[in-house]
């Protein structure tokens, strides 16, 4: 549905995008993840055709954006960052504005506005001066405004930002509602965002291409093993950490054991086992052998907020070296 | 077409939505009922003088009224042109909607030309409040109607093109004051530079191309009822060097924004 090949938009002083590559297929829903300033808006506004490319091709549907754009335009929805509302208008007549200006009219046009309203629960404020909306319904009729003319593809720039977590929530069932029948990219600097509604992630950072996959395969690729919380707690007062983490290092199978946390005469860990080993029967007999209580053991899933930080290469806070400021948190 | 009247109709909307409609209606109707007035009573003072002297000159309504009155609006049409433009690009550009219209599937060329028609009819709707006042003179005198309709012609004319550079203007701003206050200044400079061979002292051919480009000049053959060529071409022009002007400008909002 969306073909991205070395795309590149360069400024007078800076390469926002450069050289990006990717695939989007017909149905799917495609997180675009970066940090901010990485590129994400301009890479959507290049597929939008609101930015012309400085070089590389981008085609939807088959048509390329600089010099198909009016038949890439009839096909794509975008809400952009901040939702494009007038505000001296009323919600039905700004949609009835929008699905004019893709190409409805008459009956049809009355059809989607009456649609869209209810696809995105904004009905109650169909009278409603846009300018008076809450950001919540202004995130929403910006939604409404993108769908209008049920297009093939739909471009959300950061959809959820801004909102409270009742409306993020209402928010993410809404778009992973209208996949299927729309291909969507929706572009976000929040992960567990993209764990939840997307099929496919794309990472950049800093203008280029850093990673392109499932979300299940991401999270398999950064790290085979097994992670594991464990709590350990002293049995008379005072637990000495250092010990413990020693203690733990030398069970076999152990890849990596962080120190996460200390309360009272309870240590918490972040154990790291090696592929295909299970630890969990050594450790609780190493940490009860060795006369402290195991208090917790848990399997933690590796996030992909670790993932992305490992891919982009900012550093990942080593909690060994400052377990202050981890406790702190 | 179809998208130059939704876009056209979208603008006209707003000017009447919000009160900056009313507020042009109302002092432009104020300002003008006061020359009317000022006009008609000079022109009524000069009437009975004549008549207590005894002596009849001939009197004529299109000449003493109907012409100086046109010239006035013409003028003080400057000072309201950039209130209807202003906010035209730079409100979109300020809130984001400039990329709607920039992704919806229609040429940039049709929202420059509804925005400058929602512009015209704003002054036209203006120039209706005139024609309130002029038609006391039909019902109690009998002007020529002929040259009355050639001065409402140049009067569009002549905002046709303020109004395109207006326009223009506000696509360079996202702030409504300096697009205001910009297409203000240009307005007056189009004026005043009439003045230069105006005065009379200087015959120079320098002085006489700078006089040229005046807006106001090429209005007073158009106050005198005179349908003149070359000064409907100098409008015309101006309109679209005007909407030109636009389009490129839209156009490179893209490659730098």
């Amino acid at each position: 549905m969306i073909t991205v090949t070395e795309l590149t938009k360069r400024y007078a002083r800076h390469t926002a995008v450069d050289h990006i590559s990717f695939e989007v297929g017909k149905g799917q829903i495609v997180g675009f993840l970066g940090p901010n300033g990485a590129g994400k808006t301009t890479t959507m506004r290049m597929l939008t055709c609101f930015l012309p490319p400085t070089s590389g091709v981008a085609t939807v549907a088959g048509f390329d954006v600089l010099e198909q754009s009016l038949e890439v335009k009839k096909r794509i929805g975008y809400l952009p960052e901040t939702p494009p509302l007038y505000p001296e208008m009323r919600t039905a007549e700004y949609l009835a504005f929008v699905g004019q200006l893709k190409g409805l009219s008459g009956a049809e046009l009355d059809k989607r506005v009456d649609y869209v309203l209810g696809r995105c629960a904004v009905t109650d404020v169909r009278d409603k001066l846009l300018g008076k909306l809450s950001k919540g319904y202004r995130q929403r009729v910006g939604l409404a405004q993108a769908i209008i003319h049920n297009p093939d593809v739909l471009i959300l720039d950061e959809p959820t930002s801004g909102l409270d977590p009742k409306q993020i929530n209402e928010t993410r069932e809404l778009i992973k509602g209208l996949a299927g029948d729309h291909t969507i990219i929706l572009s976000t600097h929040i992960l567990p965002e993209v764990e939840q509604t997307c099929q496919q992630v794309i990472i950049i950072a800093k203008g280029k291409l850093v990673a392109t996959d499932s979300v299940s395969n991401l999270q398999n690729r950064a790290r085979g093993a097994e992670s594991l919380l464990v709590e350990v707690a002293g049995r008379n007062g005072e637990i000495d950490s250092a010990t413990v983490q020693r203690r733990l290092e030398q069970i076999s199978g152990v890849s990596r054991v962080l120190f996460k946390d200390k309360r009272q005469n309870r240590s918490i860990f972040e154990v790291e086992s090696r592929k295909e080993s299970s630890i969990r029967g050594d450790l609780a007999r190493a940490v009860v052998e060795s006369g402290w209580d195991l208090n917790e053991l848990r399997p933690t899933a590796v996030s992909l907020e670790e993932i992305f930080l490992q891919l982009t290469g900012e550093p990942l806070p080593n909690p060994v070296e400052v377990p202050v400021a981890m406790g702190a948190k | 077409m179809r998208n130059v009247w939704i876009i056209c109709r979208k603008e006209l909307r707003s000017y009447f939505v919000s009160p900056v409609a009313y507020l042009l209606l109302t002092m432009f109707g104020l300002i003008f009922g006061f020359f009317f007035w000022n006009v008609l009573f000079s022109f009524v003072v000069a009437g009975m003088e004549s008549q207590m002297r005894g002596q009849m000159f001939p009197m004529n309504v299109n000449e003493e009224m109907i012409r100086p009155l046109l010239q006035n609006v013409s003028v003080v049409g400057l000072f309201f042109i950039p209130m209807i433009t202003m906010r035209l690009f730079a409100e979109e550009k300020r809130t984001g909607t400039i990329e709607l219209l920039a992704t919806s599937p229609i040429h940039d060329v049709e929202v420059i030309l509804g925005k400058w028609l929602a512009a015209m009819t704003m002054y036209t709707a203006m120039l209706l409040v005139t024609a309130l006042n002029f038609a006391f003179l039909f019902k109690y005198g009998q002007p020529d109607w002929k040259p009355l309709v050639i001065g409402y012609l140049g009067l569009l004319l002549q905002a046709g093109a303020l109004l395109a550079i207006g326009t223009f203007i506000s696509t360079l701003t996202k702030n409504q004051i300096i697009a205001g206050g910009a297409t203000f200044g240009v307005c007056l400079l189009l004026w005043i530079l009439g003045w230069v061979s105006g005065n009379g002292y200087d015959t120079s051919t320098w002085a006489q191309v700078v006089s040229y480009m005046s807006v106001i000049t090429h209005f007073e053959s158009f106050s005198k009822g005179l349908l003149d060529v070359k000064d409907a071409v100098f409008y015309v022009t101006l309109i679209f060097l005007g909407l030109f002007l636009t389009s490129r400008s839209m156009e490179s909002l893209r490659w730098r924004s």
